[in-house]
């Protein structure tokens, strides 16, 4: 019951972990009237403690990372959270880099993962409507 | 008991199905000017059930009580004069001696509530959305309340809500003369400050204070302080409806006429809300105690030598 409505009203909250900002400016277009993510009920939400859905893009270099875990521990739960960008997935092209030493998902939990270079905003909405699928079939396995 | 079936009926079963309906149609007029398709019916009800059952996280440093009570307080009064409005409206005569002060009264504590719960949540923004919107409060109540002056002077110097109902049924409406008209638009844009809508967004400002004062709430509390708000997009234009419209009179036509009239302030509303960018808070205040009072007191004027 609490799942459904949740499903049907995720409220994003959008996290940069030092990105270049290109995954951030695709994220913007899926509010734009092009795409118009509210429609699903998608707002999003000024305040992490408003949110339901973490999306998350960048590196998680060593500064950030610290952050990262507050805002999680601040985020009212049932939450979930999506990787975006190739950056967030495997660290990208930063693999290797003194300053990032683990991906995002050795830090917090992570629900979906959607690849691409920026992904594009079509790519984001297939990717949350997947993790909306498998958060159903998880709450019906339980029952 | 039949007091409390009041206050549950009209003043929170019925205020909230309308307001929820009434804020989905916000929702998608916004949509539609925006050139997007927008939510479906049943989202703002489907989103107060998903924050009900949400974590309930309280601030370190925060008062506790009085983080958790503030929405309570708000809700209750919004249901308190939403009952106080229907049993006027629908069995007129029914009110008490000066019930239009306390309705005046009770429309300003949901924003004293928000006020308390941004104060109490220990969090830097919240505290300057919370002065924010005391200065709103300042800024619009003097208007508001000389506005409201002219469907009292107009009725003969009635402060009951069911005498000015009744001098209206006999005399036209009070919005169909001049003093009327100028005290409509003084007190519609009271309303789109006293609902924190756009020109007027002040207090919770999206993108400099992060949802002003409810950016530390969650969970249960956002979804009562949520539908609070919904509430109030009904319970004030039926305000201004009883004041200067007529109100919602249940014979016949007049039932038709009344929707309109709610669903064409709420369009209204909408529109400002839509067309505006969001104004500082000094000229808020510039724009209310300069203009809007100007306008007020010419129009009570105009109601003193009978126009």
């Amino acid at each position: 019951m609490k799942l459904k409505a949740l499903l049907k009203s995720p409220w994003v909250f959008h996290l940069s972990t030092g990105s270049c900002n290109n995954c951030d400016i695709e994220v913007l277009d899926c509010l734009t009237p092009r795409f118009d993510i509210e429609r699903f009920g998608m707002l999003l939400a000024p305040s992490i403690k408003h949110a339901d859905v973490l999306l998350i893009t960048g590196s998680c270099n060593r500064k950030s990372a610290k952050r990262l875990k507050r805002l999680y521990e601040q985020a009212p739960k049932p939450c979930l959270v999506v990787a975006i960008g190739e950056c967030s997935l495997s660290r990208g092209m930063f693999i290797h880099s003194y300053n990032c030493p683990v991906p995002l998902d050795k830090i917090i939990p992570v629900d979906a993962y959607i690849p691409g270079c920026p992904p594009k905003p079509e790519a984001i909405i297939a990717g949350v409507v997947k993790l909306i699928e498998k958060v159903k079939a998880k709450s019906r396995e339980t029952k | 008991m039949r007091n409390v079936f009041y206050l549950l009926f009209f003043g929170f079963l019925l205020t909230a199905v309308i307001g929820l309906l009434a804020s989905w149609i916000d929702r998608k007029v916004t949509a539609r000017v925006q050139y997007r398709v927008g939510p479906p019916l049943l989202q703002p009800l489907i989103d107060i059930i998903k924050l009900l059952g949400k974590e309930t996280l309280v601030p370190a440093g925060a008062s506790k009580q009085t983080f958790l009570l503030a929405p309570v307080l708000g809700i209750s009064s919004v249901m308190v004069v939403s009952a106080l409005l229907w049993v006027n409206d629908i069995w007129v005569g029914k009110g008490f001696m000066g019930d239009i002060i306390v309705a005046i009264y009770l429309l300003t504590i949901p924003s004293i509530s928000i006020i308390i719960g941004g104060f109490a949540s220990a969090n830097p923004l919240a505290s300057i959305g919370a002065s924010r919107e005391m200065k709103m409060i300042l800024a619009y109540e003097l208007p508001f309340v000389l506005a409201v002056l002219v469907p009292v002077i107009k009725s003969d110097y009635a402060i009951r809500l069911g005498d000015i109902l009744t001098s209206q049924a006999e005399n036209g409406v009070v919005a169909g003369s001049l003093s009327g008209t100028l005290a409509l638009v003084v007190a519609i844009m009271s309303v789109q400050a006293k609902l924190a809508f756009v020109p007027f967004d002040i207090p919770e400002a999206e993108t400099e204070l992060g949802g002003g004062v409810l950016i530390e709430y969650s969970g249960a509390p956002l979804a009562v302080f949520r539908l609070m708000k919904n509430m109030l997009l009904f319970t004030l234009p039926f305000f201004l409806m009883i004041l200067y419209m007529g109100g919602l009179r249940l014979d016949g036509v007049h039932f038709l006429y009344g929707i309109l009239k709610y669903i064409g302030l709420v369009a209204l509303i909408t529109v400002i809300r839509n067309t505006n960018p969001r104004v500082r808070i000094d000229q808020a205040v510039k724009f209310f105690w300069g203009p809007m009072t100007v306008i007020a007191i010419v129009a009570v004027v105009l109601a003193l030598i009978g126009r």
